[in-house]
């Protein structure tokens, strides 16, 4: 770019004001037919009827069924159990995407100063703390897999910029199985209600609150792995000596 | 009630925003950036939409697909900045190249 635009621009400068001429109508038709765009979307959203209850009472009509009381936990992993369960494939196909591009790409690397590494030593205990508790409170209030899961891939990142990083004990078949683990438990419970008789994901009411603690435990563990993993950008090595 | 009303017409303004963004600029950090304000808009708006109920609970499937939708944002962000410094690597630059318009 900075080998063949300067010199077409110093050769004939004519060209150059008609391109910029041209861009500056190109960008005008766009914010024309972007707040075109916008108006038709602002339309379609005040046309919607102000009050709308959605799904909201069969939500509320199941939710004694489902194991839990809060209605968007019940939704996520009751209800709409499916949804869940792709999107932990999404994640881990996001991660085999970031893997496949080979190892961690070499960067340049300072120590860090007296206060990040002693501030995420007190840290990451504490964070893993507020994992566990929005695990658990997910079942009754806002809280569970997904939001204690990026609690815990903070902590894991927190960890990195300190400059911290998995041993190569960890790196090799313990971190795929973390990382798998969320998935697999979530497909194993859903092979084996099928094999019980059930249809996929359709617990049974007694169960349901044991079943959906330990889907979310195993998915926490997975996510907070996994977004520290994507964190790092490439596949770690899991050298013989490192 | 138009609370709700107006925080959607917002989601609408940033994803407005993040498609112009999207489309003007080569970079393309500023890219994947404009399309996570397109999402931002986007999730706004079925946060907000949802609180139409009558009750005082809102109604929990749209705040559902929300929390899906930023898990899947999230990993379609990561993988594309893993793309985005592979074409660093591979090209010098993280830009598409730039075609003079005809």
């Amino acid at each position: 770019m900075q080998q063949s635009q300067p010199l077409k621009k110093t050769i004939n400068p004519k060209p150059m004001t008609e391109g910029v001429k041209k861009q500056l109508l190109f960008r005008l038709l766009l914010v024309a037919l972007l707040s075109l765009l916008a108006t038709g979307l602002g339309y379609a959203v005040l046309s919607l009827p102000s009050s709308a209850p959605g799904l909201s009472e069969l939500v509320a009509e199941n939710l004694e069924t489902s194991g839990v009381s809060n209605p968007v936990t019940a939704v996520l992993l009751n209800f709409r159990a499916y949804d869940t369960l792709l999107e932990l494939g999404v994640l881990l196909l996001a991660l085999l995407g970031v893997w496949s591009f080979g190892a961690v790409p070499e960067r340049r690397e300072s120590f860090p100063g007296p206060v990040l590494d002693t501030l995420s030593r007190l840290l990451v205990p504490l964070l893993i703390l507020v994992a566990g508790y929005l695990l658990w409170v997910g079942a009754h209030a806002p809280g569970g897999a997904f939001q204690a899961g990026s609690v815990l891939g903070a902590a894991g990142v927190l960890l990195l910029l300190a400059g911290w990083r998995p041993g190569a004990r960890f790196v090799g078949l313990p971190l795929r199985i973390t990382l798998v683990a969320g998935l697999g438990v979530f497909v194993i419970v859903s092979a084996v209600l099928i094999l019980v008789g059930g249809r996929l994901l359709e617990y049974p009411p007694s169960f349901a609150a044991t079943l959906i603690l330990l889907i979310e435990a195993a998915a926490t563990l997975s996510i907070g792995i996994t977004l520290a993993a994507l964190f790092i950008g490439g596949r770690p090595e899991a050298g013989p000596n490192n | 009630m138009s609370h709700v009303f107006l925080y959607a017409l917002v989601g609408v303004g940033l994803f407005t925003l993040g498609l112009y963004a999207l489309i003007v600029h080569p970079h393309l950090l500023r890219k994947i950036l404009a399309i996570n304000v397109m999402g931002s808009g986007v999730f706004l708006m079925l946060v907000a939409l949802g609180r139409r109920t009558p009750g005082t609970l809102p109604d929990p499937v749209p705040h559902a697909m929300a929390i899906t939708g930023i898990v899947v944002a999230i990993s379609a962000t990561a993988l594309a900045l893993a793309l985005m410094l592979r074409v660093q690597v591979e090209t010098g630059r993280a830009e598409l190249p730039e075609e003079p318009l005809e």
